[in-house]
């Protein structure tokens, strides 16, 4: 298993994908952290007087809200990079080398969701730490403070880091599921960004719904943070599963996915 | 290293409708090279994914060695395998593939360059793949194959987009290998291209075997022709008549069938013909070939061809 664990740790490090990707979500977290800090910082006086500006989170609030940020705004970037670790396998038909050493196609599966830890984790800490660099400086020069010194801010960080990990898991186990590369792409950058936000507005909406909301992989990433995002823009008490349950959720999508892509993909003729 | 030999065993596959391997079954001994040859579609490469592990047999099995190749620990020091030239990560460089496959294979750093040198991709092992002449992924597939010092290798169209110094030098080591002790098995769809290197032959046309020998059995299947220039051809045509040979004129020369050199120069010296040239014609292995796989393949298209409606 060490064995495989190594090769499959470098087959996703040799390519450029995973960099590139990292690169845009930097990027792209470095400037919605910079906007929400900005507008929580100024939101209170901008908003004016009246209902509104009672929903804008203040102090260490308006901190935790920015800084949980890399989970809603940027998941779909450890996905997309976990999904990759079976579609370029089936892409450039190198699954093929690869179960030549590897015949146990159970370890390789095993292999692929272990290793990508690794990654996730580097996706963790840079994506978690994008959001803190954006918004930090700006929460502190215009708003209550960067309140880095705080334990809540600091636990916050842990679990947002662990989350973005997690996800990372569930996209390689997704990219077994789905192996055609432009499908999963396609299906993740759709459930990310329309279906997921959309269900879940509609679930906060309706209370019959909310029970099945909450096990949305979104919300149960939310709910290991603690916070929520589509909560606090609805207004709307969205109901949160307890950490230990969203935990679970989403090691439960990646054990599903990964079962499911046994069963499937990794039982057909490799042809 | 233990040389293992390759048994398939009454090998079925259909993919639907479709047989594409049809209770095929041979034997691959070590210390040899067997060329596996049949047509385009003949169901060789399905044959070598079913003995590589990648593809379920419908029925029958193959083994490498006493088992099964998925069964075999650490596969890739036992058989070595290269099955397409293009199944690379493009962004990948030459020792980049490798070295993903090294801890697997149960190889260091040290063993990719060494094989990298061994084919020929030392100055090219930096570069992307992407940027790779099919040459050259030919030989980054061998160098992979290779990797774990296998005594069984197992290639698929080798010979395809190396250049003529290319296959020279792959028949080379393919002679080396075998000359070691090890299994080779290398498929082709042109018996030409490996007829200098092989020492046995397994032949496949629509998924079932038509011959499995030595080479020299192909040649035994060779129509043997004799080219001869006498400045009497009457003489050589009623010598001829009389074993029953068939002569044609081609040009200057006579054609003659159904004999050797040796057997027309005995003739001809006995009874005083003069002869001024007396040549075996070199046999037409390929010939061999192509009547041997057109002929089950006529079979099939008649097969395939009567209409549906009167069968039923």
């Amino acid at each position: 298993m060490r064995a495989a664990l190594l090769t499959e740790y470098r087959k996703l490090v040799s390519t450029r994908m995973w960099w590139v990707l990292l690169l845009v979500m930097v990027a792209y977290l470095l400037f919605i952290a910079v906007v929400m800090a900005f507008s929580l910082a100024t939101g209170g006086g901008a908003g004016g007087p009246g209902a509104g500006s009672a929903a804008v989170p203040q102090g260490v609030d308006a901190a935790t809200t920015v800084y949980a940020l890399a989970n809603p705004i940027g998941y779909v970037f450890p996905l997309l990079v976990g999904s990759l670790a079976f579609t370029t396998e089936f892409r450039h038909r190198t699954i093929t080398s690869s179960l030549l050493v590897e015949p146990r196609r159970g370890v390789l599966v095993v292999a692929k969701l272990v290793s990508s830890v690794v990654i996730g984790l580097v996706f963790g800490i840079v994506g978690t730490a994008s959001v803190v660099l954006g918004g930090a400086p700006v929460l502190a020069a215009a708003g209550d403070g960067a309140f880095l010194a705080s334990g809540d801010v600091w636990s916050l960080l842990a679990w947002s880091v662990v989350v973005l990990t997690l996800w990372t898991v569930v996209g390689v186990a997704f990219g077994g599921l789905v192996p055609n590369q432009v499908a999963a792409i396609v299906v993740i950058v759709a459930f990310t960004q329309f279906v997921e936000p959309i269900a879940r507005v509609v679930g906060s909406a309706v209370d019959a719904l909310s029970g099945v909301a909450q096990f949305l992989p979104g919300a149960a990433a939310d709910a290991v943070l603690g916070t929520s995002f589509f909560g606090g823009l609805g207004g709307g008490a969205t109901d949160l599963l307890p950490r230990w349950a969203g935990l679970a959720v989403l090691v439960a999508y990646a054990l599903v996915f990964a079962v499911a892509a046994r069963s499937t993909t990794l039982r057909k003729d490799i042809g | 290293m233990e040389p293992a030999a390759i048994a398939v065993d009454h090998l079925t596959k259909r993919f639907g409708a479709v047989t594409a391997v049809d209770d095929l079954s041979f034997e691959v001994r070590p210390g040899a090279v067997t060329g596996f040859l049949g047509p385009n579609g003949s169901g060789k490469t399905t044959t070598l994914r079913m003995l590589l592990g990648l593809v379920r047999p419908t029925a029958g099995r193959a083994l490498v060695g006493d088992r099964p190749y998925v069964a075999i620990p650490r596969p890739a020091r036992t058989v070595g395998a290269a099955l397409e030239a293009s199944s690379f990560h493009p962004g990948r460089t030459g020792l980049g593939h490798l070295r993903t496959l090294a801890p697997q294979v149960g190889v260091d750093d040290a063993r990719c360059h060494e094989v990298l040198e061994l084919v020929g991709l030392v100055e090219a092992k930096g570069r992307r793949v992407q940027g790779y002449s099919m040459g050259m992924r030919q030989r980054l597939g061998l160098a992979s194959a290779l990797l774990g010092d296998p005594p069984v290798v197992i290639l698929d169209e080798p010979a395809n987009g190396l250049d003529p110094q290319g296959i020279v030098w792959l028949r080379e080591l393919l002679r080396l290998f075998a000359s070691e002790g090890r299994t080779i098995l290398v498929s082709s769809h042109v018996l030409a291209e490996v007829q200098t290197t092989v020492d046995d032959v397994v032949i496949i046309t629509g998924g079932r075997l038509v011959h499995a020998s030595p080479l020299s059995g192909l040649e035994d299947l060779a129509e043997r022709l004799v080219v001869v220039r006498t400045p009497t051809p009457e003489e050589v045509e009623r010598i001829a008549a009389q074993h029953g040979w068939t002569v044609t004129h081609d040009g200057g020369s006579l054609v003659v069938r159904g004999a050797t050199a040796q057997q027309v120069g005995a003739e001809a010296f006995r009874v005083g013909v003069e002869l001024h040239q007396l040549v075996d014609r070199s046999v037409e292995l390929e010939d061999v070939f192509l009547r041997l796989t057109a002929s089950a393949e006529d079979l099939a298209t008649r097969a395939a061809g009567t209409p549906r409606g009167r069968v039923a």
